[in-house]
């Protein structure tokens, strides 16, 4: 673009902004606003300008330390674009969340704005190294967010989110580094290419033996922690319940798709027969995922732990849509369903969870802290408008056609359906479950009489509906039109399935 | 010119002993003003290196009847050692700036041990080398045995008496090589090339390379490190940490490898899997790794954590060197620079920075003081410098502990396997001992925060230190290739010149 490297003007900005904001004090959060509005002007610019075939753009590529293959190399097509997008809304949501933030507000919005830079780091790099880099820059910030903002039980939830997440980053290296051994080469594209052919895995057999089950293993396992999928979800919960809601509005909205953009860019291209041999199993860890996550959640009485067995539920339909793909004797025509589901599903849970999150940190400051929902009943008649947009928020959860949760899963069951009509399903049971629970909380929370503690919960004012208008208006627009993210992610879609060796 | 580094550091211990003994803060400047221009030598010699082979800046005969020469030089791999010297010296003396004790001999004596670390990396000759490897211990005892901490007089004899029985072994296999090669030099490139025959090779490289190995904390030979580490002023156990262990290191590196190639050839049978000396010393080498990095996760002592963290970081080091190929040697010499900087740095914050304001070491009881609030600076500085230890990308540890696995894989997959297992229980306990010390929620004394319980304020040479030492990590693991390029040269000449 005009030979102005826009992506690197686009992590180093939230970087420079968390600069700023470290040393302004008081006005830390009006930095890191406008810092994040700025970020989010620069994704969209990104979004236009993305070459209409789908395939990689923008391209920046230096070498930097070429004896160990590592380039610094940025790129974006469509998914790495719409993930850019989704991490300047969220990023900017939870700026606008935490104005309650009075301990070291400085110190508190760098570490958001340093969090932002990792995640526009991760969907961009192109080079396993400074990928690398990013991936665990995300991770500190996000560790001392739960750990200097938390909740009462934050210190224990910090360290297992922490250790969970380094093992899998350990074994994720250790297969990258199996994988550069024999190709010499830590570029993601070139790496991508080789696998198309073929010559990846041949190249791993002569150098390393038969390995390449145990690379693959090792590099979903990295991302299977992130996502999560069942058996690696348990940090979740601690997690996301002990930090302070506007963290966890990046946790869920974020840091969630940085693990299933991975398995995209990463895991998918470079061992597509491998997770074609261990699709069973792994469409099994997925369909559990869903169906245990939405029981789980049923199961919950605290509403950030509802809705972070919510989130897992979520997730677990874009690895089922992943998983599927591999199924052999595919159509085209059903994959590329699947895979656009998978990606418009990304980009809908972001934002709905987000402002899930974001609502249930409203109710904590109106409520003196509570986030029970056996505690609240009635709050439709003190405040109707915050029960309305809560309500329109939760619908999309849900997955009401005309929302933008709707067309996301939607499409992943369309998809799915024709790929392993089994695993499809089961999966409909986590749908039933989800929809329970949803309408439970709807129930519990707005509806019945209001008791008497709460006929003075105060209604969302002029800036709450301000911030929130925004929100509720992509998911309607997006249940309604949902081809403006589809134009631009179908043809990214093609492009990746035409590279895959499934 | 880089001999000068050596000359200057001498010159400047025999200077601190001549200085007025009432004014140590001229003492401390005249420091400072030496290990500065040493670190600019050391700088300007690496920018000026032309990028190839061997440069000989002074050669002359020393004890002709012998073939004893004064035989200084440098390849790429001094060269990176040199300029960790360097650094690690600036910021050891900006780290004592608060010795009020005899403060004339405590510099006297650390200019001396500088002086002998400069000269055991730029010797040529297997004497001399070992001459200054001797001079770099000497004052090493009376440093920790004089103004040492806990336990100093055991922490000092065990270090002089692990590093005594290693320099003897050194000796043997010395004064043996130089009489089977009869060239009538000590010449490290004449003895290279002297050919010993293989019989003669197979035990004086384990001799040899254990006795290198027992300084470089190689298992398990590392008993004497925690405790000394434990035992030194702040600023000696950032030299021990960051560059005499890499004595050892580098010892077994130009000496026994080079010198005994043949004695890592299999031996013709494997016992449990093991053929030959190279398998045993890089089993070690992981068990170091691993083990070192399980004992500091159970450690209550704040120091002694990162006293083990050494011996597994050095763990590291010495498995690159069994690797025996170009990328896990290089590795292996990026890791020395890297362990070097980052473990004194952490040295400099738990025993300067902490242990100076609080007075105590004890995880437990940091715990109650709430120090991340009333040091954040020591508290952030930890953090990060707690990342580079940890080896995440962007600092030096990531892209040297990446080359040594990367390594150590083409050699066995399961050594990189298990180094793994060693990284992640290197995250756990730098986590653990981060969280304890800065980031407790059992704060017991409700008054720490109000006035009249600050801690003293962080002064401009803690300041600086830290920025220093955080800065070249930050640069090496940034661009890697400031040290590659030269070390990488080096690397080959010396697999080419017959280290297989």
């Amino acid at each position: 673009m005009n030979g102005i490297p826009v992506l690197t003007v686009l992590i180093a900005l939230p970087a420079l902004g968390a600069l700023v904001a470290l040393f302004a004090g008081k006005r830390a959060r009006a930095v890191a606003m406008a810092t994040t509005l700025a970020a989010l002007a620069v994704s969209l610019v990104v979004w236009w300008h993305l070459p209409g075939d789908g395939s990689i753009g923008l391209v920046e590529r230096w070498a930097w330390a070429p004896s160990v293959g590592i380039e610094y190399h940025l790129g974006a097509d469509g998914l790495s674009a719409l993930m850019l997008v989704l991490s300047s809304i969220v990023a900017l949501m939870s700026v606008d969340a935490a104005h309650r933030v009075h301990r070291q507000p400085n110190l508190y919005f760098a570490l958001v704005l340093l969090l932002e830079s990792g995640l526009f780091g991760t969907f961009t790099a192109l080079n396993f190294y400074h990928w690398f880099l990013f991936w665990e820059l995300g991770l500190i910030p996000a560790f001392f967010l739960i750990k200097l903002w938390g909740g009462g039980n934050r210190g224990p939830a910090a360290t297992q989110f922490f250790i969970y997440t380094m093992a899998g980053s350990a074994a994720l290296l250790i297969s990258f580094l199996g994988v550069f051994l024999a190709t010499k080469s830590m570029d993601f594209v070139d790496l991508a290419e080789m696998a198309s052919k073929g010559t990846l895995e041949q190249q791993v057999v002569a150098h390393l033996g038969p390995v390449m089950t145990w690379l693959a293993m090792g590099v979903l396992a990295g991302f299977a922690v992130k996502v999560p999928l069942a058996p690696f979800h348990t940090w979740l919960p601690a997690a996301y319940a002990e930090a302070p809601s506007p963290v966890t509005m990046l946790l869920t909205g974020t840091m969630s798709k940085m693990g299933v953009y991975g398995l995209l860019r990463i895991a998918v291209p470079l061992f597509a027969p491998q997770i074609a041999a261990m699709r069973v199993p792994l469409l099994v860890l997925a369909v559990v995922t869903v169906v245990m996550g939405a029981w789980a959640s049923a199961a919950q009485k605290d509403l950030k732990r509802v809705f972070a067995y919510s989130s897992v539920n979520h997730l677990g339909y874009c690895m089922l849509g992943i998983f599927a793909l591999a199924v052999p004797g595919a159509s085209l025509a059903s994959q590329a369903t699947a895979l656009n589901g998978v990606i418009l599903q990304m980009f809908n849970h972001g934002i709905t969870a987000a402002a899930l999150f974001w609502f249930v940190a409203m109710m904590q400051e109106r409520s003196g802290g509570q986030r029970g929902i056996d505690e609240f009943g009635g709050l439709r008649k003190p405040a109707p408008v915050f029960a309305g947009l809560m309500g329109i928020v939760l619908f999309s959860s849900l997955g009401l056609p005309g929302l933008n949760g709707f067309v996301g899963e939607f499409l992943i069951f369309r998809g799915v359906f024709a790929l392993s009509w089994v695993s499809a399903t089961v999966s409909i049971l986590g749908l039933l479950i989800t929809a329970t629970v949803i309408l439970t909380v709807i129930q519990k929370v707005f509806a019945g009489p209001t008791p008497e503690k709460w006929s003075g919960f105060a209604d969302m004012n002029g800036d709450d509906r301000l911030a929130m208008a925004p929100v509720v208006g992509i998911m309607l627009l997006l249940g309604l039109l949902p081809r403006l993210v589809l134009d631009t992610v179908n043809p990214t879609v093609v492009n990746l399935l035409a590279h895959w060796r499934f | 010119m880089l001999a000068w580094t050596i000359y200057l550091s001498f010159a400047g211990a025999l200077a601190e002993a001549l200085l007025p003994k009432s004014r140590p803060a001229l003492a401390r400047w005249f420091a400072l003003a030496v290990a500065v221009a040493g670190l600019v030598l050391a700088a300007v010699g690496f920018a000026t290196y032309g990028g190839h082979g061997r440069v000989v800046f002074a050669d002359a005969a020393w004890v002709p009847a012998l073939g004893i020469r004064f035989t200084l030089a440098a390849d790429g791999i001094s060269l990176v050692l040199v300029l960790l010297t360097g650094l690690a010296a600036v910021a050891g003396v900006l780290f004592s700036w608060n010795i009020e004790q005899r403060t004339n001999e405590f510099f006297g004596f650390y200019l001396a041990l500088i002086g002998g670390v400069y000269g055991v990396f730029l010797s040529f000759d297997l004497f001399l080398l070992f001459v200054f490897y001797e001079i770099a211990i000497v004052p090493k005892y009376f440093l920790i045995a004089i103004w040492g901490s806990t336990r100093r007089e055991y922490g000092a004899m065990k270090l002089a008496l692990y590093s005594f029985v290693g320099s003897a072994m050194v000796l043997i296999g010395l004064l043996t090589s130089y009489a089977m090669a009869g060239s009538k030099s000590t010449g490290l490139v004449e003895l290279a090339q002297a050919n010993l025959p293989v019989s003669a090779q197979m035990w004086l490289f384990p001799l040899v390379f254990v006795g290198f190995g027992i300084l470089a904390g190689m298992w398990p030979f590392h008993t004497w490190a925690p405790t000394g580490h434990v035992a030194a002023p702040t600023s000696a156990s950032m030299l021990l940490a960051g560059v005499i262990m890499k004595l050892g290191a580098y010892g077994c590196l130009r000496v026994a490898m080079s010198l005994y190639p043949h004695g890592m050839d299999p031996w013709g049978f494997s016992v449990l899997g093991i053929g030959s000396w190279r398998a045993v010393f890089a089993l070690l080498a992981v068990i170091g790794i691993i083990y070192g990095a399980l004992v500091a996760l159970v450690q209550t002592d704040f120091k002694f954590v990162i006293g083990y963290s050494s011996v597994s970081h050095m763990g590291f080091v010495l498995l690159g060197l069994m690797t025996l190929n170009q990328i896990g040697m290089t590795g292996a010499v990026m890791q020395m620079f890297s362990h070097g900087v980052i473990a004194g740095l952490l040295f400099a914050i738990v025993g300067r920075i902490v242990y100076e304001r609080t007075h105590t070491r004890q995880l437990a009881e940091l715990e109650t003081m709430n120090l991340g609030k009333r040091m954040p600076f020591a508290a952030w500085s930890f953090v990060i410098a707690g990342v580079a230890s940890m080896g995440l990308p962007g600092f030096s540890g990531f892209i040297a502990e990446l080359q040594v696995i990367t390594g150590a894989w083409t050699t066995s997959p399961w050594w990189a396997v298990s180094v793994a297992v060693g990284i992640v229980v290197g995250v756990a306990y730098t986590w653990r001992a981060l969280q304890k010390a800065f980031f407790s929620d059992r704060h017991t004394d409700p008054h720490l925060n109000e006035p009249g319980h600050e801690l003293a304020a962080i002064t401009w040479p803690e300041v600086t230190g830290v920025v220093l030492l955080l800065g070249a990590s930050l640069a090496v693991g940034l661009y890697p290739r400031v040290l590659l390029d030269v070390v990488e040269p080096a690397v080959n000449a010396l697999l080419a010149g017959g280290v297989r």
